[in-house]
């Protein structure tokens, strides 16, 4: 066949129809309007699902974690820090182990690797394996390459003070949250919380540009306490030696600063170390001096006192007649154990008589004694924020009976913690004023609380708590060479079951130097029971020696003449309870 | 007119190369500030480990107890204390 020339085609000299032309043409232009509306709609109106896709490939979104912040004491030293740990943890069903991987694993993570292997075969889409390791340790695991383990950065807490400080700090739990102490009443400012941000990474993982800090984390505050950690150590260590010496059963000591209210120490006994929690029971954990309360017995009769001179029903040296050393009063009787015959109200607080603070209180107004012990914070919880803060008990005014304003007025029918019981003596410490106590360092102390009783009221008050401490008062071991000291004792029967049984809280609530009140000490000995059990035997030691040891270490000036002030061998005279 | 339009775009040619090199150094600046930041991270957790190493080496019982068995060192007595007046000025 012969070829034919395109241009020749017999097929191009026959005249199409128009309408195919026209047909095609429409055709191929409404195709070309699809293909810009596709487009306008992709880049123009839904243009989000594209680009979400892109982005995916290369930014991604990374979490900053942020610290817990640090506690520190009133010159700065760390009582608690947090340091990153990691914790493995693995995805079950992808850690299909050989038998000598999980020996392995289990090798470097100490684990019993039967233990591990039920783990490792539990249903759960998630398992810790080991939390909380060193960093070095788990790269090591890492480096074993297994497959469903991984890590995680987390946070471990440590507490450098141990068991000295367990009660003021407290503790964190394993996810680095507050739950005793400060640790749970500071959590607030304490925890961080972990911000994220959108970051464009490079081929090899590294952050190359940053997009936007969607949250930026916030580090945890660190706090100062008002804690003095070398005051704290005295405190501790003197409270654990009388505990061993007295075989009690527990105990508690504060020390406060007069001028300030802060709170330099707080030791309870027993305790824990909080590093490692792992036979904790209950009892470590109280915090007693904030937490227990205990009827204070005879360390509440100065107040009894302040308010009959602030009242003007005595003088300091009006006469009472306490023989013939007990008293009726309705049906029940009050006693001292050794009669005293006619003491002056100075003599009574020194002497510690019953039956002289019991006359005292029945010359006021029983709204008078309530509205007092009310304003010195007791029946009431302190608000330090502490968990477990109780208040104690203050009966309202109107169930009084007389005996029992007659017993008040030497600390029975009333509880108290002992933190109330030392923030009560600021009273006397300071002209009479009360100032809230604080736990966090003040850099401006308050320069005057409430007033409570007259400043008059309050240094006839202190040289009575001094005579006490002299000889011819309850506690003459109380004394600190170099320095005047001022206190009172008080021995309490204990309530079991709403009657008092044959056990004893030994207390001793005083300060120092009197000249001019810097600190003040309070000591309570639960169960005192190698034999002694009265307050100025068994808690006034533990107070000369917190009381000694911390003026010295705060180089507070002794006051008094160097004289051979230490009644050696003297024995107190016995208080009334 | 081709001119013109040639200059044009050498002029827009510049601006892009020098764009790219102002975006690549940029990054390379940015690595950098992200190295250092981890550095500061990770010496603020060595800081905190240290403070942590020396509370526990500072521990009051620790001290205590080197001061009186290895140094032999104990309370003065009441009598031997002797109290000093700070000289005026200081």
């Amino acid at each position: 066949m012969k070829p034919i020339k395109f241009s020749k085609s017999p097929l191009l000299s026959e005249r199409l129809p128009p309408w195919r032309q026209r047909l095609v043409l429409v055709v191929l232009l409404g195709a070309f309007g699809v293909l810009i509306g596709r487009s306008l709609y992709l880049q123009g109106f839904n243009n989000e699902f594209l680009g979400d896709k892109g982005r995916a490939r290369f930014e991604r979104v990374i979490d900053i974690s942020a610290t817990r912040g640090r506690i520190t004491d009133r010159h700065g030293d760390v009582l608690a820090v947090s340091t990153p740990v990691r914790s493995i943890w693995a995805i079950p069903e992808d850690a299909q182990l050989t038998p000598a991987q999980a020996r392995n694993l289990a090798a470097l993570l100490d684990l019993d690797v039967r233990e591990l292997n039920r783990k490792l075969g539990s249903e759960a889409d998630f398992t810790y394996v080991k939390r909380q390791l060193p960093p070095e340790l788990a790269e090591q695991v890492m480096a074993l390459k297994l497959p469903g383990i991984h890590q995680k950065n987390e946070y471990r807490r440590y507490y450098p003070g141990g068991e000295v400080m367990a009660h003021m700090l407290g503790f964190t739990g394993v996810e680095d949250v507050g739950q005793e102490g400060i640790e749970l009443a500071f959590n607030g400012q304490l925890a961080g919380k972990p911000g994220s941000r959108r970051v464009i990474k490079d081929r090899r993982g590294n952050v190359v540009e940053d997009v936007e800090s969607k949250r930026p984390p916030l580090e945890g505050k660190d706090i100062v306490l008002a804690l003095d950690s070398k005051v704290q150590y005295l405190a501790y260590s003197y409270l654990k030696q009388a505990l061993e010496q007295h075989r009690a059963k527990a105990g508690g000591v504060v020390v406060l600063d007069a001028g300030s209210g802060e709170i330099l120490a707080l030791a309870n006994l027993p305790t824990y170390n909080p590093n490692n929690r792992v036979k904790l029971v209950g009892a470590q954990l109280r915090n007693r001096a904030l937490t227990d309360t205990f009827e204070p017995g005879s360390t509440l009769k100065p107040f009894t006192a302040a308010l009959a001179l602030e009242q003007g029903k005595v003088r300091f040296d009006t006469p009472i007649q306490t023989a013939p050393g007990k008293m009726t009063i309705g049906s029940a009787t009050i006693h001292d154990a050794h009669m005293h015959g006619t003491l002056t109200v100075a003599q009574v607080i020194q002497k510690s008589s019953n039956v002289g603070a019991a006359k005292l209180a029945l010359a006021m107004k029983a709204e008078d004694m309530w509205v007092m012990f009310d304003s010195l914070g007791f029946g009431a919880p302190l608000k330090l924020g502490f968990p477990g803060e109780v208040g104690g008990r203050l009966r309202p005014v109107k169930t009084w009976r007389p005996i029992e304003q007659a017993t008040m007025a030497y600390g029975h029918g009333i509880s108290v913690t002992l933190m109330q019981l030392a923030q009560a003596y600021l009273a006397f410490a300071r002209d009479g004023d009360l100032v809230p106590i604080s736990l966090a360092r003040l850099d401006v102390p308050p320069q005057r609380g409430r007033q409570v009783f007259s400043a008059q009221t309050a240094r006839e008050v202190r040289s009575m708590l001094e005579m006490a401490v002299q000889p011819g008062g309850t506690a003459p071991r109380a004394q600190i060479a170099g320095y005047r000291v001022a206190g009172k004792t008080g021995t309490a029967h204990k309530l079991e079951g709403g009657a008092y049984a044959n056990k004893y809280i030994a207390a001793f609530v005083g300060f120092a130097p009197v000249s001019e009140p810097r600190l003040i000490v309070a000591v309570m000995i639960d169960e005192p029971s190698a034999g002694k059990y009265y307050g100025g035997e068994v808690a006034a030691p533990v107070f000369a020696q917190v009381m000694a040891g911390s003026l010295r270490t705060l180089g507070v000036a002794p006051d008094a003449p160097q004289k051979p002030l230490l009644m050696t061998g003297a024995e107190p005279v016995k208080e009334e309870m | 007119m081709v001119r013109l339009n040639f200059f044009l775009i050498l002029i827009v040619l510049a601006c892009a190369l020098s764009l790219v090199s102002a975006n690549h150094r940029s990054r390379k600046l940015f690595t950098e500030l992200e190295a250092v930041q981890k550095r500061m991270r990770d010496l603020d957790v060595e800081w905190g480990q240290l403070q942590l190493e020396q509370s526990t080496v500072a521990a009051h019982v620790r001290v205590e107890k080197a001061a009186r068995e290895k140094l032999g060192m104990k309370q003065p007595a009441p009598g031997q204390i002797i109290s000093v007046e700070a000289a005026p000025g200081n």
